[in-house]
């Protein structure tokens, strides 16, 4: 996180590193082209990837529903198909989360969301070098795990200097604007099994994200997590809404 | 405006804020109910995010914000861990004040303590200044049953008192009524002409009427927001004086105290005064802060203490620290799923995230439900001016709740193959690809019913041919990417 610019630079450009890549289960199941675009842009950065082929989530969907120990399984599987990874980079701010929380002693302490491994450990500079452009309006979506669990950025209620690492990699992007939300971190209402559970509730204040964002003049969502944008993409495609959910890599990546 | 004679007690249906006959409470029923009227969900949705941002403003004009919150943790886990010794050292303080302190186990002795004071001074009409505790042992209903006329004097709470609710909120017991039903309430029960909606017309009718009670009551029973083990005094805060004027104007006054409310020092004061307001109400301070040292002459004072569970929720690891909250209600305010079901909804005497935490303990079959009334978002902890892991202990309760076979058989079922899938990569891939086919081959409508409870207000993406692994595999097979292993591929 100290490190400077030149040696950030000098790690990306000249040595290459090795991390590994982890595929949540939805994601690789719905969004492909995501993972796609987080590892291109990791290789483009210079890294080497692996993406284990024996390990497809990190147990968050049972355990959150008080069934840890049927999610353990899961995460237990995650933990040793990373076993040797000395990075491991979850592309989606709730599982990173969930990983961080509960894989003690296992990958915990190697795992790190996409975001916050671009900001913290490559720099915005190195993100800068890969030019992308996106000359579009953007409404940001931090995932609230992502938020409050992993520090991605400085939420309302703390009283504490504005931060927010998502926006800083996208201020890199040619052409990006932002959209003022009146809530900008007001949860979407997916909260995992929450959205099946409470489906009206659910749908409720995803709608309500919705048209913080339509109101805001946004015309694309950027965010750390497919699962908020799962939810938010299915109930704008529902009410007949035109507003393209994507994920922060493939801004990146140039193919957004 | 004419103002009728005061109600009787007869015309006033008997409150029970929990759910009838022990039945377990259904928070997704009761919610979708709400949400069903969407400009209604919407108004106090807005209602309650217009305090949450008032709470912004204050908590933002002091910089040393988060120092105080820290502080305040702190202070609050010290008297926790130390709690049996700072209550004798307060009930030593008090007694020599001249309080009288009782101690009640649980909520049936504190209403027969309370009952008690009230024969012994021949008293039979109690004047109640907001206490959350009261509504916990249900009080109310207990005095009415044995002839005792109790009277509610905070505004909000008496207007739910005449209604015949419980209060939705801990703070604004009243917030789930716009003012025209308020005037429809006291058309009825005042007498104030029909349709009258305006709020200072209101006030006005409901001051006339609530002071003629507070003149002819006999007690008065308050809540304590702080009680100092030090001094032996305690603190009321509230925005009306109704507690001032109750408890000055009765030959008895009676506070009701949860036995967490105590804080060491009188110094130690300050700290909370200046949090309790600004993340309640988003004020500076409340407008009565009044301090209780001991009776006046001729009054007596009497105090009790009550746990009622607070001592078994304090030997819960993982729990514990939920004590610690001074009831400012801004996990409340700030939870979107609060917002949008409304405080009925959760059918326990404190709503929101802090109920969620709170009321488990008390009975998991019945209030199993509450834990998993949050989508985890954490807004509730990051707002917590006493700083308690709320999203992290709605989490421990959901899998005590599991284990303990509350979370329903199909859900646990479920959840069972869910996480014996999840651990078979070969398998969970080979079911997503028949999944996704189905998604592909399947029509929209049946599409939306495969999607069970998910479909019913949203769409699934549109299926991929391929998933990731199946890319990246092929991808592997033909090389893999440009340089891979051998420098750098930017």
């Amino acid at each position: 996180m100290t490190a400077s610019t030149s040696e950030r630079a000098a790690r990306t450009v000249g040595a290459v590193g090795r991390v590994a890549l982890f595929v949540p289960c939805f994601v690789d199941q719905f969004y492909p082209r995501v993972a796609i675009a987080a590892l291109t842009v990791l290789e483009r950065l210079g890294f080497a990837v692996d993406v284990p082929e024996s390990a497809v989530c990190c147990g968050q969907p049972a355990a959150n529903a008080g069934f840890a120990r049927a999610g353990d399984a899961a995460l237990g599987a995650l933990a040793s198909a990373y076993a040797r990874a000395d990075r491991v980079v979850v592309l989606s701010g709730s599982c990173a989360a969930h990983v961080r929380a509960h894989a003690a002693g296992r990958v915990a302490g190697r795992a790190v969301e996409f975001a916050a491994f671009l900001h913290d450990d490559i720099g915005v500079d190195a993100v800068a070098a890969l030019g992308a452009r996106l000359p579009r309006r953007v409404g940001l979506h931090i995932g609230c795990h992502g938020l409050r669990g992993l520090g991605l950025a400085r939420p309302t209620e703390l009283q504490v200097p504005p931060f927010n690492k998502l926006r800083a990699l996208l201020e890199t992007v040619r052409g990006v604007e932002f959209a003022d939300l009146a809530r900008p971190d007001e949860c979407c209402g997916f909260g995992g099994t929450f959205a099946v559970a409470q489906p009206a509730l659910s749908a409720k204040i995803g709608r309500d994200r919705l048209r913080d964002y339509t109101a805001s003049g946004a015309d694309v969502v950027v965010s750390t997590d497919m699962s908020c944008m799962m939810h938010l993409g299915g109930l704008a495609h529902r009410a007949g809404v035109s507003l393209p959910m994507v994920h922060l890599a493939e801004v990146i990546a140039g193919d957004s | 405006m004419p103002v009728a004679t005061p109600t009787r007690r007869a015309a006033l249906p008997v409150v029970d804020a929990h759910a009838p006959n022990g039945a377990p409470v259904d928070h997704a029923a009761a919610a979708a109910r709400f949400t069903a009227d969407e400009p209604r969900t919407d108004w106090h949705d807005g209602a309650l995010w217009f305090v949450r941002e008032k709470r912004d403003r204050q908590a933002a004009s002091l910089p040393e914000w988060e120092q105080l919150r820290e502080l305040a943790s702190q202070i609050k886990e010290h008297t926790l861990s130390h709690l049996d010794e700072y209550l004798i050292r307060f009930e030593e303080r008090a007694t020599a004040n001249g309080i009288r302190v009782h101690w009640a186990r649980d909520a049936t002795e504190h209403n027969r303590v309370v009952h008690g004071i009230l024969t012994a001074a021949g008293s039979r009409r109690l004047v109640k200044s907001k206490s959350m505790l009261t509504e916990e042992c249900r009080l109310n209903s207990y005095l009415a049953e044995r002839d005792i006329d109790v009277i509610d004097s905070d505004l909000g709470e008496r207007i739910v008192q005449l209604r015949g609710e419980p209060p939705s909120h801990i703070v604004l017991p009243a917030i789930h009524l716009k003012k025209e039903e308020v005037g429809e309430t006291f058309h009825t029960h005042l007498g104030t002409e029909r349709g009258l909606a305006d709020p200072q017309a209101l006030t006005a009718a409901a001051r006339a009427h609530l002071r003629e009670h507070l003149l002819a009551g006999d007690a008065a029973l308050t809540g304590v927001n702080f009680a100092v083990a030090e001094t032996g005094g305690f603190v009321v805060c509230t925005n009306e004086g109704n507690a001032d004027l109750a408890a000055a104007l009765a030959p008895v006054h009676i506070a009701s105290m949860g036995i967490e409310k105590l804080i060491p020092r009188a110094e130690d004061l300050g700290v909370f005064t200046r949090l309790l307001t600004r993340s309640a109400t988003g004020q500076p301070v409340t407008v009565y802060t009044s301090h209780f040292h001991g009776p006046r002459r001729g009054q007596e004072m009497h105090l009790v203490l009550v746990d009622n569970g607070r001592s078994v929720q304090l030997g819960r690891e993982g729990f514990w620290r939920s004590l610690k909250c001074i009831r400012c209600a801004a996990c409340i305010n700030t939870c979107p799923v609060y917002r949008r079901s409304g405080g009925h909804s959760y059918g326990s005497t404190i709503p929101g995230p802090i109920g969620s935490v709170l009321t488990p303990g008390m009975d998991l079959k019945r209030y199993g439900a509450l834990p998993f009334a949050s989508t985890l978002c954490g807004s509730c902890a990051a707002v917590c001016p006493v700083k308690i892991d709320l999203d992290a202990q709605l989490y421990r309760w959901r899998q005590l709740v599991a284990d303990a076979g509350h979370a329903g058989v199909s859900k646990a079922a479920a959840m069972k193959t869910t996480g014996w899938l999840l651990a078979r990569p070969r398998l969970f891939r080979a079911a997503g690809a028949f999944g996704r086919l189905a998604l592909r081959v399947l029509p929209a409508r049946a599409r939306r019913l495969a999607a069970g409870p998910w479909g019913r207000a949203r769409d699934l993406p549109p299926a991929p041919a391929q998933s990731f692994h199946a890319w990246y595999a092929a991808r592997e097979r033909a090389g893999g990417a440009a340089g891979r292993g051998e420098g750098p591929g930017a």
